[in-house]
């Protein structure tokens, strides 16, 4: 599903944040990209959402090479991918509801459809009674939850999540890697990365580490 | 193509989304636009009103010679006569005092005066049809006629006319420098209106962009957004315009009515108002056209 091939990433400037990455995940798995901080995780999960472009190597995810997509089929990428980012990115001006109806106004999906589609989107996080509140109104974790739903919510085939637990306390992390791995149960293939030892730890899946940019296991 | 017209219904309404979150800055920018259209459409609107009034007269060179009041009818025709054999001429036409007072009467604003004359204080009278229109010719023929004995007086009619159609066409080339120049003005709001409202909505552009809306789909609204306030400020210049016109109006239709006139300022024609819209719709539509080419493509996700 997703498969790195020799990758390096040099951005301007000269700093050599990815070096020599290779690795495939299998349709349907679920692994963690762990590593401190700097060690070239986001860089990685931007390469995979072509929010960046290798420097050299290739990129695939789903039989796409990714870094040599046009500019115009990049937005049919990303919408067969889940992305959910250490900071949410959510519409704070919106409610909880019309954050999640954001990735279905750009499909063909009619209004109606639209709306239940979100809503079995938010029941699936527990934010469903929540749905008119606004994002500034809920927690951390309730925030997280939110942002997972708009990313599933178009049903991707690939969920990919950057520190998806970096503020949470442990009990709101681990709900949100049940979570996640609910969606790996029913086929949906998921990277997440995080720094946080423990909570790969409580969660026996394949670990990719990455160290100074290179993948060490 | 539901799919198509669903998107563009999402597009518009998230345009007057947008226009309703801040209407205050809305309406100043469409006030604006009005207001600047306004003044052309004004200019353009007063011109034609003039063409109306002035279309009766003739731009061909035309000679009026008045005959002394003393000149028998016999010695007139004879006159005629002698003119209609001229090769320089196109057309003779004689207009004895009768018809001149009759013509006279008819005019408006006139009937009044001339009813109340106890004689008739027109002489004699031809109209000559030059076939050169240059000055000089004008010129040598009037001389001419001066010199006939019968001839009292000699008028060269075309020259206030022509004169007359230069001055429009003075005006008609500068009100479509000042429409130009506007409507670089227009293009010019819209371009900063939406490059403001392409700014405050950057974290929406960008997240839009990562979860896959398409360029299209971002620009849209913000097109519906310039076509619109372009609308509106088209909508609102001839309000202005007419507002302006019903004002003037009060005080043009005395001055007519003091010449016996119902002479009235026009508003434009239909179909010249349904221009100044949709020419003011299309410049807002340029305007956010050429400031989303330059600003939304900058803002990527990182």
């Amino acid at each position: 599903m997703i498969s790195f091939a020799a990758v390096g990433k040099r951005y301007p400037g000269g700093q050599q944040a990815l070096k020599g990455v290779s690795f495939t995940l299998e349709q349907g798995e679920f692994a963690f990209l762990a590593g401190h901080s700097g060690a070239g995780k986001s860089t990685l999960l931007k390469l995979i959402a072509a929010i960046e472009r290798p420097s050299s190597g290739s990129v695939l995810v789903n039989g796409q090479n990714v870094g040599a997509l046009k500019r115009a089929a990049l937005p049919y990428l990303r919408r067969n991918l889940g992305l959910v980012f250490q900071d949410q990115k959510l519409l704070y001006d919106r409610s909880v509801f019309d954050n999640v109806m954001l990735p279905l106004a750009f499909g063909d999906l009619a209004g109606r459809e639209a709306a239940r589609r979100a809503r079995a989107a938010l029941e699936k996080v527990g934010l469903l009674a929540r749905e008119k509140a606004t994002p500034i109104q809920l927690s951390g974790g309730e925030q997280q939850r939110l942002a997972i739903a708009r990313a599933v919510v178009n049903r991707p085939l690939v969920l990919i999540a950057d520190e998806p637990t970096a503020n949470l306390d442990a009990e709101s992390a681990a709900a949100i890697l049940e979570i996640f791995a609910a969606f790996n149960q029913v086929g949906v293939t998921v990277l997440v990365a995080t720094h946080d030892e423990a909570l790969i730890g409580r969660f026996a899946r394949r670990v990719l580490r990455l160290a100074r940019g290179s993948i060490v296991t | 193509m539901r799919s198509w017209l669903r998107q563009h219904r999402q597009a518009i309404a998230a345009a007057c989304g947008k226009i309703a979150a801040q209407r205050a800055t809305a309406a100043l920018n469409a006030l604006a636009i009005g207001i600047a259209l306004s003044l052309p459409a004004g200019g353009y609107t007063l011109l034609g009103s003039l063409r109306g009034a002035t279309a009766g007269a003739s731009l061909e060179p035309q000679l009026s010679a008045f005959l002394r009041p003393d000149v028998k009818r016999a010695e007139a025709e004879a006159l005629v006569a002698g003119l209609n054999g001229d090769a320089r001429l196109r057309a003779v036409r004689f207009v004895p005092r009768e018809q001149a007072l009759q013509e006279l009467q008819a005019t408006e604003g006139l009937g009044e005066v001339i009813a109340a004359l106890n004689r008739n204080p027109l002489p004699d009278a031809f109209v000559l049809r030059p076939k050169a229109a240059d000055a000089e010719s004008l010129e040598a023929l009037a001389r001419e006629l001066r010199a006939l004995p019968a001839v009292a007086h000699v008028q060269l009619d075309s020259a206030w006319a022509r004169r007359l159609a230069a001055l429009a066409g003075t005006a008609r080339l500068a009100i479509a420098l000042l429409a130009a120049l506007l409507a670089f003005g227009l293009v010019a709001i819209t371009f900063n209106t939406i490059r403001l409202q392409i700014l405050t909505q950057r974290a929406e552009i960008e997240i839009s962009k990562l979860i896959g809306a398409t360029d299209a789909f971002i620009r849209r609204p913000f097109f519906y957004l310039g076509a619109l306030q372009g609308l509106a400020g088209g909508a609102l210049a001839l309000a202005i315009l007419w507002g302006s016109l019903a004002a003037l109006n009060v005080g043009v239709a005395e001055l007519a009515a003091s010449y016996g006139s119902g002479f009235r300022l026009a508003f434009l024609a239909t179909g010249d108002a349904l221009a100044v819209v949709l020419f003011s719709a299309g410049l807002g539509w340029f305007g956010a056209y050429l400031s989303v080419s330059r600003y939304l493509l900058e803002i990527e996700p990182k």
